[in-house]
């Protein structure tokens, strides 16, 4: 007789039961944690603690970070396997996610050559633009590929040294929570990656309108819920961030960072 | 020959007589009323309503504008909107070509552009005449370049312009501020409906004139003058697929608002409250010009502005010191005249708005000072104002005053000054003074503000992206990342 897994939330690198007790069952089967509003507040907690390691990690660390992450979730591609449907897709869909974090693995130590600047200003100063993270970023998993699709909105989040708070696809949690699993045994730290599963209708307003979280990610949301997020963003001027759900661009990356530019004059 | 400590003291002390030196204004000619620039000339209004647009440093009415309604919004936006599909098309060289003119004009007629904008807006003639006006021309000639070169802003990507850009800008700084909007929308292949302030539309409607000197095609850039409401109006117009605003947080959060939903682009430059933080080891002297220069400059109206003075606790005392002295030095008064120092406030509704945040700084207990100087009897006029003894939750060390008011607070420790740097919901800009290179780059990387300015401060360049972090709004204006707003990649 084979032993059942309680599936739980991810909140600070641990697998905790929404603290609401309830559970709701998308295939009709297994009972999913429905999180709350409550949960999400941890969630977004532990983000902001974990922010400020993950962020002064040097880019090369969080490259191999990320890395490390590709190879866990390769190693486990069989535990996808009966998640992600026919067998054929499932493969396809844990390689594109591994392919994901590998690609982005890449670019945290060549964004800022790519997309900061040294401006030339007029007079004795010098002058750089630098990418930055914004902080706690609120990810909206698509429904379609409801692993690779989360992994592709995660990883340049991560890759530009943000705390995310994710929320799983409604419909099919389990590959988001699965992940969670191969990340809890990966290098992030404990906060970086947090996932949240439950009802959208019920999250959304909650994670669109806290104070603490600096943007939110949409591409995993139909045009009702964009327009609800982007009004609740406004209550503390929240980037909504909207690039296509297929992006694969250090464009997206910076999507997910502040520009800064320092100035200091030149003289002896 | 060297001067004795005493000497060098006896001469700060001393204040420098000048006799008066107005800037002419006889080579300016301003209309008694101005229409709307809407396809390419000055057109009569549908609106009746207008409002006169008065000099802040004489209450005297410059001229009468027009208060555009819906009706006039949606002349202007049609007419951006049939311009887009020749001027996105159009050969970037080209592009490029109407885009240098209009810097060139920009430099020809700069003085007669300061004269307007010091009369209009109230700040000091060598402020707009040394500021406002070159950076202007010189935004309009840095996109210029970029018009022909979007396929190597954005490598793997192409640029393509959104379409009509609804632009509203703050009286602050009127032309500078209408640069940044429109010289990068057009550089992109956008076109524009620009909304200048309700206090200080002039310069815009001079640009109008530009912009036909310029033979400009109709339709590229219109100007449609009014208050709030007008803006609102751009800003909802179902035509208008990009908006930028530069202003207030409080109407940038009603704008994000209204917004949701509509698949608009949006850019938003809203409020600051800037640390200006000097440390012991920071040369005094240099400190205090980039204090003053950092709060007193344009009477405190810039959204940047280095409003709270952060001093390291062991250097207060001298600091402050020599911070006052050259506070008595400052020349309040007529605009424009070349030796001001500080002009007007720009309304009667700023100041009294001021009026009311340093009355709630007195009223909370912090200790003002002002040095003596003589407020003219007409016009809308206040002292460049220091608070010491600030506490950090006071209004005035929280919320943006947009006024000549300095709150000072001390901090011992560098972790301590990062974290009162950083307790704002703004985050627009940030100062540093200290000698120590290492310390420089260790507070700028811990600042979460758009622009760090160490050892200088209010510096301002074409080529460099301006914007802020949380409250303070998102997108960049100037420099590569100042295109973006204007393009949609593929």
């Amino acid at each position: 007789m084979e032993v059942r897994k309680t599936y739980k939330l991810f909140v600070n690198g641990e697998f905790v039961r929404s603290e609401s007790g309830r559970a709701y069952r998308p295939d009709g089967l297994v009972n999913v944690p429905r999180g709350s509003r409550k949960d999400l507040r941890d969630a977004v907690k532990s983000a902001r603690s974990a922010f400020a390691g993950w962020s002064g990690r040097t880019a090369m660390n969080r490259g191999q970070v990320l890395y490390r992450a590709a190879e866990m979730l390769d190693s486990r591609a069989a535990q996808f396997a009966e998640l992600l449907g026919p067998a054929r897709t499932a493969r396809r869909e844990v390689e594109q996610a591994v392919d994901t974090f590998v690609w982005y693995a890449g670019w945290t130590d060549k964004l800022a050559q790519v997309t900061g600047n040294v401006n030339p200003v007029a007079g004795p100063y010098f002058n750089f633009t630098i990418p930055e993270p914004m902080g706690v970023v609120g990810i909206v998993a698509p429904d379609e590929s409801p692993l690779a699709g989360l992994v592709r909105r995660i990883a340049p989040a991560l890759c530009a040294g943000n705390a995310v708070v994710a929320l799983a696809s409604e419909t099919r949690p389990l590959p988001a929570l699965t992940l969670a699993e191969v990340l809890a045994t990966s290098d992030f730290p404990a906060g970086v990656v947090n996932i949240i599963t439950g009802q959208r209708r019920e999250l959304i307003p909650w994670l669109a309108s806290h104070m603490d979280v600096n943007a939110v990610d949409v591409a995993g949301c139909n045009a009702e819920e964009v327009k609800s997020i982007e009004e609740a963003a406004a209550t503390n001027v929240k980037r909504v961030i909207k690039n296509p759900a297929h992006e694969a661009s250090p464009y997206l990356v910076a999507a997910f960072m502040e520009m800064k530019t320092v100035w200091h004059p030149i003289g002896v | 020959m060297a001067l004795t400590k005493r000497q060098t003291a006896e001469l700060a002390r001393q204040v420098f007589e000048y006799a008066p030196a107005p800037e002419s204004i006889d080579h300016v000619k301003i209309e008694p009323r101005y229409g709307l620039f809407i396809g390419g000339r000055m057109v009569a209004p549908h609106s009746r309503r207008r409002f006169p647009t008065i000099n802040p440093a004489t209450e005297k009415k410059l001229s009468e504008i027009v208060d555009a309604d819906e009706v006039d919004v949606d002349r202007a936006v049609k007419a951006a909107g049939k311009a887009f599909d020749s001027w996105s098309r159009l050969a970037p060289s080209r592009r490029a070509r109407y885009i240098f003119r209009i810097s060139r004009l920009l430099q020809e007629r700069a003085r007669e552009l300061a004269v307007v904008e010091t009369m209009d807006g109230g700040k000091p003639i060598k402020e707009s005449r040394d500021v406002d006006i070159p950076l202007s021309a010189a935004h309009f000639f840095y996109y210029a370049g970029w018009a022909d070169k979007l396929e190597w802003a954005f490598p793997n990507r192409k640029a393509r312009p959104l379409g009509v850009a609804g632009q509203v800008i703050p009286w602050n700084f009127p032309l500078l501020m209408l640069a940044w909007k429109i010289a990068p929308a057009l550089a992109a292949g956008n076109t524009v409906v620009l909304k200048p302030a309700e206090t200080t539309p002039l310069s815009a409607l001079l640009f109008a004139e530009i912009c036909m000197q310029a033979e400009l095609p109709p339709g590229v850039v219109n100007i449609v003058t009014g208050a709030g409401k007008t803006g609102s109006l751009v800003v909802a117009h179902p035509g208008v697929r990009k908006v930028a605003f530069t202003g207030s947080t409080e109407v940038g959060k009603l704008i994000q608002r209204n917004l949701a939903g509509t698949g608009k682009h949006l850019t938003l430059e809203l409020g600051g409250k800037a640390a200006n933080i000097v440390f012991e080891d920071a040369p005094l002297d240099q400190a205090v010009e980039g204090i003053v220069n950092g709060i007193y400059f344009n009477q405190g109206h810039v959204c940047c502005a280095g409003s709270r003075l952060l001093v390291q606790e062991s250097i207060a005392g001298p600091l402050l010191e020599k911070l006052k002295r050259r506070l008595s030095t400052l020349r309040l008064g007529d605009p424009l005249d070349k030796n001001t120092d500080i002009g007007a406030i720009n309304s009667k509704a700023q100041l009294e708005k001021i009026q009311g945040l340093v009355e709630s700084g007195v009223e909370e207990g912090a200790e003002l000072y002002q040095p003596e100087c003589r407020i003219p009897e007409r016009g809308f006029w206040f002292p460049p104002t220091l608070f010491t003894n600030v506490s950090q939750s006071y209004r005035i060390a929280r919320e943006e005053i947009f006024g000549p008011v300095l709150s000072v607070l001390t901090f011992r420790t560098p972790a301590e000054a990062v974290e009162k740097a950083n307790n704002t919901p703004y985050g627009l800009s940030a100062g540093v003074w200290t000698d120590k290179g290492s310390r420089i780059l260790w507070m700028a990387e811990r600042m979460r503000a758009g622009v760090v300015w160490a050892n200088t401060f209010n510096r301002f360049d074409p080529t460099s992206p301006f914007g802020g972090y949380k409250e303070s709004g998102f997108g960049r204006e100037g420099g590569l990342h100042g295109l973006l707003p204007y393009v949609e990649l593929s």
